[in-house]
């Protein structure tokens, strides 16, 4: 407190990550993955009504590389996990997961062999979104759970430290 | 009217036809696997007929001893507006069924997916593949005798 004291108004001081997680969650680009019906509802997410840039959220990239928010909007089918997984690990760290609808969050009315049951089971998800399909409004109170995650520093795919690394390097090398 | 398509088949096609079926005006007709290329290149090319167009493929499990598969075709003139419907026999012994492929060529895709879900095997096709399956999976899923919920780990997962 001394130093802010002794600089003044026009000075605050915080902590890096703070400032990092504050910056990081007004600004959430979206990757979306509109595979099914909820794509459409995750369209008018970015439409004047809904209006997503209020949230900082409104620029959707169609590369993964430049996208920290997977939207998976839609029924995944098995052979379309494959698909979800490999955009998943295209992203950059640290990454957050939004499964949008029932489908995507437990296979919802699709209770057959080409639906998975859930997208969980080969990504971690960090907000479930209920309906079929979800309003825009569920969606966008979504984003700000994810908001409020970020903005408390939490993610679910935090990078490897360095000592796992060397540990799955070690397991690699001896073969399992 | 499609009377007279049937009655010109019958004739040059006696041996060919096990059956002729009428229902609420459509009208089915069950060819002997052998022929079918004969009868559907006659069909195509008949000026009485002329049956250009074919809308559909698709396979179909009765589960029963024999005679276990039908794959059916519908046909469509796209000059007299006329509709015609045939069917194939076939067995769980004996999956093989001549593709149309040569006649039409657009019954690639529907043959695909015939093979794809009951694992029909069209003689002839050029690129049976799945069509809607993973290509590693093993099984078809629109058999009478595949769970519904699929068998567990027959596809496999991406590693979380």
């Amino acid at each position: 407190m001394g130093l802010e004291h002794a600089l003044g108004d026009s000075v605050i001081t915080t902590r890096i990550d703070a400032a990092i997680n504050w910056c990081r969650k007004n600004s959430v680009w979206p990757m979306p993955l509109g595979i099914s019906c909820c794509g459409i509802e995750m369209m008018a997410l970015v439409d004047p009504r809904f209006d997503a840039s209020r949230f900082g959220s409104e620029v959707m990239r169609f590369s993964p590389r430049q996208c920290d928010l997977l939207i998976v909007a839609g029924t995944t089918t098995y052979k379309m996990a494959k698909v979800v997984r490999k955009i998943y690990d295209q992203m950059p760290d640290p990454k957050w997961v939004i499964a949008m609808g029932v489908c995507t969050s437990t296979g919802g009315m699709y209770r057959t062999y080409s639906v998975v049951q859930g997208i969980d089971q080969f990504v971690p998800v960090d907000v479930y979104v209920a309906g079929c399909p979800p309003r825009p409004d569920n969606l966008l109170h979504a984003i700000m759970m994810i908001q409020e995650k970020i903005g408390r520093g939490e993610s679910r795919s935090t990078p490897m430290t360095v000592a796992e690394e060397r540990r799955d390097q070690q397991l690699v090398q001896i073969g399992i | 009217m499609i009377t007279e398509v049937v009655d010109k088949l019958k004739a040059n096609f006696p041996a060919s036809i096990l059956g002729v079926k009428e229902f609420r005006g459509e009208t089915t007709i069950h060819i002997k696997k052998d022929d079918l290329i004969a009868v559907a290149t006659f069909l195509r090319d008949d000026p009485d007929c002329r049956f250009d167009y074919l809308s559909d493929v698709c396979g179909a499990d009765a589960y029963t001893p024999e005679n276990r598969f039908e794959v059916i075709y519908n046909l469509q003139s796209l000059s007299s507006r006329r509709r015609l419907r045939l069917k194939v026999f076939t067995d769980e012994s004996d999956l093989h069924v001549p593709s149309v492929t040569a006649v039409w060529p657009g019954a690639g895709w529907p043959e695909r997916e015939a093979f794809d879900m009951y694992g029909i095997i069209f003689d002839g096709h050029k690129d049976l593949r799945r069509m809607y399956m993973p290509e590693e999976f093993e099984h078809f899923p629109l058999r009478k005798d595949f769970p519904l919920m699929g068998i567990p780990d027959s596809i496999p997962l991406p590693r979380k």
